[in-house]
């Protein structure tokens, strides 16, 4: 039975393609191998040994992974605040498909404080108004542009009444 | 190159496979320089170079570009070493440059390169710069799409917008294969709008690719030239959901390669398989290789699907692949979990991949993974007669698995091994048949810095490379430095020459 903690060692590292892989430990290959999966039964006992343990396993090019991971790691969680409520609250863009889902996901975030914020179709009848703030440091109300668009580019959310958006812009 | 004054068209590759997943050390070799020197000394009527996995830098690009008056063609396959500033030599000053395909490399952006094609340039007829990461200049791109009139294939980077997408395709109306760049844009707009007309007016597209940063509610504008694809790459499609995909999917019917990622779902591939009945590649790449997401993945039952078989077992659908697949000249499957057994029977997956063996008596290239044991090397050694390249990973007993292969696969060229019990024997039994194929490489197995020895000794006309990391070497003149004999070598590389070991190796590689 093979070492489990010595595969520590192999740790892969999504470094860029071209640098040194993390060298692996002197005593050489033992430490690469995996414990073999248990030929009864022991595809639901034991849990498979982790893939991201291996040097170059699975093969997938650099250049994917590091594609695969960017679109993993975009910032989509982003923080949402509400007017009138203690305190702020943090949503993940990524789960959310579009603007009517995320609408939903903020009612229910936000509900507890009793301000009145509720998922009425339409906007008009509707007292609060979801504004985002851009890459480029803008408050833009959110629905414009394309969902895709607007998750890669909202650095946060904020909750507003109606009345204090229109007001937005004016001189204050 | 003396011998080959007349030279006109020359392939080179480099490094080996495995160094596409980093296991090869950076500074292993595959200089592409002594080779553009000698060219430029030697071959002044060269037209042609195609590298793969070789390392080229600016300069070399440079070179090449001012020596050879008639050079056409450059492709550039995960290659590496150079920037923006070589490919900006290579448009000023190859006049007649006809096609520049640049795939899969590493190239460092270093700015403007595409505004350096003079305005008199109008040869191109397939420009590929979709690996690139930097920015291009539009209105160079836009105004070099619309002087060469010839273009016929155009891959772009992930820079190039939707707007500029609409713009450069409907000047190219005759383009055969298309990579778009990001792919979103609000469907209300003008520019979508004339991307529609620009697409319809499009007859000729019959590969499609690009496609990251996608709008799914823009893909209907490529729902037109759909039913003409023989190929579409979506792989690196990232935000298109399954239901989506299944949508434009459904419009392929003309459809022979199919490359996208696993969360086209089981019922995606149900689908593809209705309705792609052409097909005769399919690759799905895993969208979380590390298996910490929640998506909806493909499964067995989707595998079997595309060829219309019982759900079940891994083992089931391979069988049953194989027998609705026999046309399959290429078939690598790769189980993200090393040595994982059929999920349903838990056993060995060997019944699996011998069925695809001796179903697909043209198979030229397969990949095996999962829980492996020698048995399933009988049956490639039995059957795969016409089987070029192997890569085999995590399986395997004893040595008899590798001798079955050497003794059986009369076709093989490339054999790559990672990660299996084989050892010295089966190494040295099969000393007759390295010179007749191209490379094998060996890395985490059992064989020892003896046996490579004792091959090498047998066989002067191979380059046997070992490869160790080991901190302490005394930078090793003779074999192996400071590694004992019985010790196992961690790399093992060899190949035929007839020039003996080469003189560009890394200090901790030794050719025995």
């Amino acid at each position: 039975m093979e070492n489990l903690d010595s595969l520590k060692a192999t740790e892969l590292r999504l470094a860029l393609p071209g640098t040194e892989e993390g060298a692996p430990p002197a005593s050489g290959r033992a430490c690469k191998r995996l414990s073999p999966e248990a030929g009864d039964g022991g595809g639901g006992a034991a849990t498979p040994p982790s893939k991201a343990q291996v040097v170059g396993w699975p093969p997938i090019r650099s250049y994917r992974k590091s594609y695969l991971e960017e679109k993993k790691n975009a910032e989509t969680f982003v923080k949402v605040s509400m007017d009138g409520a203690p305190y702020l609250r943090k949503i993940d863009l990524g789960v959310h498909r579009g603007y009517k889902e995320l609408r939903e996901s903020l009612v229910g975030m936000f509900k507890c404080f009793s301000l009145g914020f509720s998922s009425t179709e339409g906007g008009c009848s509707s007292e609060y108004a979801i504004a985002y703030e851009d890459k480029d440091g803008d408050w833009m109300l959110a629905g414009d542009v394309p969902w895709e668009m607007f998750a890669s580019s909202c650095k946060k959310l904020r909750i507003m009444k109606w009345a204090e958006a229109r007001g937005l812009g004016s001189s204050s | 190159m003396a011998r080959f004054p007349r030279l006109r068209s020359l392939t080179l590759k480099g490094k080996p496979h495995f160094a596409d997943f980093n296991l090869v050390p950076h500074d292993w070799g595959g200089y592409a320089r002594p080779w553009i020197e000698a060219l430029a000394r030697g071959c002044p009527e060269l037209e042609e170079l195609r590298l793969k996995r070789m390392v080229i830098t600016d300069e070399c690009l440079e070179l090449l570009a001012r020596s050879f008056p008639n050079f056409r063609a450059l492709f550039l396959v995960s290659c590496d070493g150079f920037s923006t500033d070589g490919l900006a030599a290579i448009a000023t000053h190859c006049r007649h440059l006809r096609e520049l395909d640049l795939h899969e490399n590493e190239v460092d952006d270093r700015g403007e390169w595409l505004s350096c094609f003079p305005e008199s340039s109008t040869s191109l007829v397939s420009l590929n710069f979709a690996c690139l990461k930097g920015e291009v200049n539009a209105a160079a791109l836009e105004r070099l799409v619309a002087r060469c009139t010839n273009l016929r294939s155009l891959w772009m980077n992930r820079s190039v917008s939707l707007e500029m997408l609409s713009r450069i395709v409907s000047k190219a109306p005759h383009l055969e294969d298309l990579g778009t760049g990001s792919y979103v844009h609000d469907p209300h707009s003008e520019s979508y709008h004339n991307l529609i007309n620009a697409f319809l007016n499009c007859k000729s597209i019959k590969s499609l690719s690009g496609f990251w940063d996608v709008a799914p509610r823009c893909l209907p504008a490529v729902y037109p030239i759909c039913s003409q694809l023989a190929y579409l790459n979506l792989s690196y499609a990232a935000t298109i959901q399954a239901d989506d995909l299944i949508n434009m999917i459904g419009h392929c019917t003309k459809l022979q390669k199919l490359w996208v990622l696993d969360c086209i779902g089981d019922k995606g591939l149900a689908v593809v398989a209705s309705r792609c009945k052409q097909l005769e590649e399919l690759r799905v790449f895993p969208s979380d290789p590390f298996g910490h997401g929640t998506i909806d993945s493909v499964t067995e039952e989707g595998l079997v699907s595309i060829s219309s078989g019982c759900p079940g077992s891994t083992r089931c659908s391979l069988i049953t692949i194989a027998k609705n697949c026999p046309n399959f000249v290429r078939f690598r499957l790769c189980i993200l979990s090393p040595k994982k057994p059929d999920p349903l029977t838990h056993r060995p997956l060997d019944e699996g991949f011998g069925a695809i063996v001796q179903s697909c008596r043209g198979l030229r290239r397969l990949s095996v993974s999962g829980l492996l044991t020698d048995q399933v090397f009988l049956y490639i050694g039995k059957y795969a007669k016409k089987l070029e390249m192997l890569s085999v990973a995590f399986a395997g007993d004893s040595d008899k698995g590798m001798l079955y292969l050497l003794n059986g696969c009369r076709s093989l060229r490339k054999l790559e091994i990672r990660d299996c019990p084989f050892g010295d024997a089966a190494l040295l039994k099969g000393v007759g048949r390295y010179e007749a194929m191209r490379s094998l490489w060996m890395s985490s197995c059992e064989v020892t810095l003896r046996g490579c020895q004792a091959l090498a000794a047998m066989a002067p006309r191979l380059n046997v490379e070992i490869m160790h990391e080991e901190e302490e070497d005394a930078g090793g003149i003779s074999c192996g430095g400071g590694l004992d004999d019985a010790q196992r070598v961690e790399k093992m590389y060899l190949y035929r020459t007839l020039a003996g070991p080469r003189s560009d190796a890394p200090s901790n590689l030794f050719t025995l």
